[in-house]
């Protein structure tokens, strides 16, 4: 299973970040290698519109069954759901990408069922 | 980071004029005019262009003459009109779809990126201000809305400033659908008419569609006080605070014609305290800085009174 | 006739103007284009002569069963509208042109159009006004565009007999540039200031791209040298100012309260007979 966090940087010390479709990088974690790698998102940050269903399918094709995040947009929530990738919330807290592995591992994170009001990530 | 924008659903209210007074009164912040095709911010606070970018947006087609040999496809499937075997009739209709170039046989039509205005970043006497100017006729304002909107953001990260203080367009469509989408807060500035009252209804329905805080403030009350207590009970019933309660003035007009904000024209106490007022409630709902030092709000109030 | 009325700037009196040309003039229509945020209604009341038709735009609908998730739709949508997502398409509609372009891509058959309501167009007879009929448009909340709707309500004008006043939405974007688009005459309104004279700019590149006779009036004007920075640039541009209404807190009021000014009548009166006479010269 591959678990992918927004983040801001690109490795697993970096912060998080609470934007999906306008998250800089996606660190995707392979449960089995217990492995790292980085994918960038840099093209959506700068896309005006329809970030967040670039950013669904970038995800998919990367592979990724689960998705943690803090918040999704109703178009990014059609895309990601259409490919059922699950998708957990670390809301608008702060810390490590790996921080946050840990606190989705342990089942502490809440899935998300229903797409935040807002189109544009915060 | 929190992000205010000022929206009013109908024009001429006076989201300029009081977003131009708050831009005076908070401390730190980037500022932001959002109304793209017809922005009026900078003619108010002194802005001096540092950055111009050009706005790429869509696309137009472009075509080859000497390969199109007018066999009329184009013309076919063009559901706006725009085209007619090879010519771009009617060039404002042109959605950009690319249909055209798609289904050319003889592939004498390619898409263009399409220049769609330009936008700047500038510093005025309140700090910096991003803006733009949108082409002529262009469609994609709301894009240029989220292009100024981002830039503001990335600048109030880097210079971790608390606030990012958005002028907003009028209307309820897409410019200010982008304006208003993922803010902290939004500030809607009424007037009480019945067109104005009508309109913030609209507004406050977009508002509620994205889950967005709201607040009202009551410009020019005193124009016609029935109906600014029509606008109170409103808001009460709907939960939305009304934070300000600005008097009808002539200062606005003045300050207009000076190009200065209504904070800079000497005198006129009561339209002042009420403008402090509406800071000192924002600002206390969004969590940010009131002051730019130790001072007191209520110190550089009396500041202005010996002006 | 059709006389569009237009400013860059919004509340400079665009409305106001509507209802006071419309107040002096026999058997006319005024058209409420500002769909965004329609007020004419609130000033004339009219009588509906219908419970509001629902406006529609054709969007893409996929078959699920037929398609393949080829992506063909989703390469030629210059809007990104479409996505390919759990093996078939997904349609984003507020991203949507409605330019058909993704039902001539796909080969499998998998796309139909259907109906998407963007708002609804009533049509009455105004109760404070003798002889003025009211089209008036609202736009859905939450739709994107105006302009679709802005179209069919352009095409309900042409196909009316006798004069038609359009009450044009603020800017100078693709919604503003629909309605004033094939007017005969276009009346900007401005007002003597800064914001006024840069935005009445704006919208003069507008209308002599689209090269409609233009006449200004001056909105809230002080009869003071204000007025002069705004005669000048309509002087180089050689549009003419057609009337200057003063600024008067009795006519403020008038408005807040709902009703059309008595104020005014004989500038709005000064105004078609300066249009008129434009038009005869024309022939």
């Amino acid at each position: 299973m591959k678990i992918a966090i927004t983040a801001h940087g690109d490795d697993c010390h970096a912060e998080v970040d609470s934007r999906f479709g306008r998250a800089d990088y996606f660190m995707l974690y392979d449960t089995e290698k217990e492995s790292w790698k980085a994918i960038p998102n840099t093209q959506n940050v700068e896309a005006a519109h329809g970030a967040g269903i670039q950013a669904g399918q970038t995800l998919a094709k990367s592979g990724a069954g689960i998705l943690v995040t803090g918040h999704v947009g109703p178009k990014a929530f059609k895309v990601l759901a259409a490919e059922k990738i699950s998708m957990f919330s670390f809301g608008d807290s702060n810390g490590t990408v790996e921080e946050v592995l840990k606190a989705m591992l342990a089942g502490e994170l809440k899935s998300i069922d229903i797409p935040s009001g807002i189109g544009v990530g915060k | 980071m929190k992000e205010l924008v000022i929206v009013s659903g109908k024009g001429g209210t006076g989201k300029t004029s009081i977003s131009a007074a708050l831009a005076f009164l908070a401390p730190q912040k980037v500022l932001v005019d959002c109304d793209v095709d017809a922005a009026n911010f900078h003619l108010i606070s002194g802005a001096v262009v540092r950055e111009c970018h050009d706005f790429q947006a869509g696309f137009e087609p472009s075509i080859d003459e000497q390969v199109c040999t007018r066999c009329g496809k184009c013309s076919e499937l063009c559901r706006f009109s725009a085209i007619s075997a090879g010519v771009i009739t009617s060039p404002l209709d042109c959605e950009g779809c690319g249909v055209c170039a798609f289904h050319c046989p003889e592939h004498a039509i390619s898409m263009k990126d399409k220049h769609a205005g330009n936008w700047f970043v500038s510093d005025t006497r309140f700090g910096r201000l991003i803006h733009a100017e949108l082409g002529l006729a262009i469609e994609n304002s709301g894009k240029l809305v989220s292009q100024v909107r981002q830039t503001a953001k990335k600048i109030a990260q880097a210079d971790h400033l608390p606030l990012v203080l958005i002028d907003g367009p009028p209307g309820i469509g897409c410019p200010a659908i982008a304006a208003l989408s993922g803010t902290s807060l939004a500030l809607a500035v009424v007037e009480p008419s019945l067109s104005s009252i009508h309109d913030l209804k609209r507004l406050v329905e977009l508002t509620s569609c994205f889950n967005l805080s709201t607040a009202v403030c009551i410009n020019k009350s005193t124009l016609h006080p029935e109906n600014t207590r029509q606008i109170i009970t409103w808001c009460n019933s709907k939960n939305i605070p009304v934070v300000g309660q600005i008097p009808y003035s002539e200062v606005f007009r003045s300050a207009i014609k000076a190009g200065t904000t209504v904070m800079e024209i000497p005198d006129n106490q009561d339209v002042k305290e009420q403008i402090a007022e509406l800071w000192h409630n924002i600002a206390k709902m969004l969590g940010v800085p009131l002051e730019r030092n130790e001072i007191s709000f209520f110190q550089k109030f009396k500041f202005f009174s010996k002006n | 006739m059709i006389i569009s009325i237009a400013s860059g700037k919004g509340g400079t009196g665009k409305t106001t103007l509507a209802l006071l040309l419309a107040a002096t003039r026999q058997n006319i229509t005024l058209v409420d284009c500002d769909v965004e945020e329609p007020n004419c209604h609130l000033f004339l009341q009219p009588k509906w002569q219908d419970s509001g038709r629902e406006i529609s735009v054709m969007i893409p609908h996929v078959h699920q069963d037929l398609c393949n998730g080829c992506g063909a739709c989703s390469a030629v949508c210059l809007f990104n509208a479409i996505a390919i997502a759990g093996k078939s398409a997904l349609f984003f509609d507020e991203l949507c042109h409605s330019c058909g372009g993704c039902l001539l891509a796909c080969q499998q058959g998998a796309i139909s159009e259907v109906e998407k309501p963007i708002g609804v167009v009533n049509t009455g007879m105004a109760s404070t006004l003798s002889d003025v009929r009211l089209l008036n448009g609202t736009l859905n909340i939450g739709t994107p565009s105006a302009v679709p709707l802005i179209k069919i309500m352009k095409k309900e004008v042409a196909g009316l007999s006798g004069e038609a006043l359009l009450d044009c939405p603020p800017g100078t974007s693709c919604s503003m540039v629909t309605a004033i688009k094939n007017s005969d005459y276009c009346l900007l309104v401005t007002e003597p200031n800064s914001f006024g004279r840069h935005d009445l700019e704006l919208a003069m590149n507008i209308t002599s791209l689209l090269k409609i006779s233009t006449g200004v009036v001056i909105n809230k004007s002080d009869g003071d040298l204000s007025d002069e920075s705004i005669q000048s640039l309509c002087d180089s541009r050689n549009v003419p100012v057609l009337a200057k209404i003063p600024h008067s807190i009795s006519f403020a009021r008038q408005y807040a309260s709902g009703i059309i000014p008595d104020e005014f009548r004989s500038v709005a009166a000064d105004i078609w007979r300066q249009i008129d006479s434009e038009r005869g010269g024309k022939g």
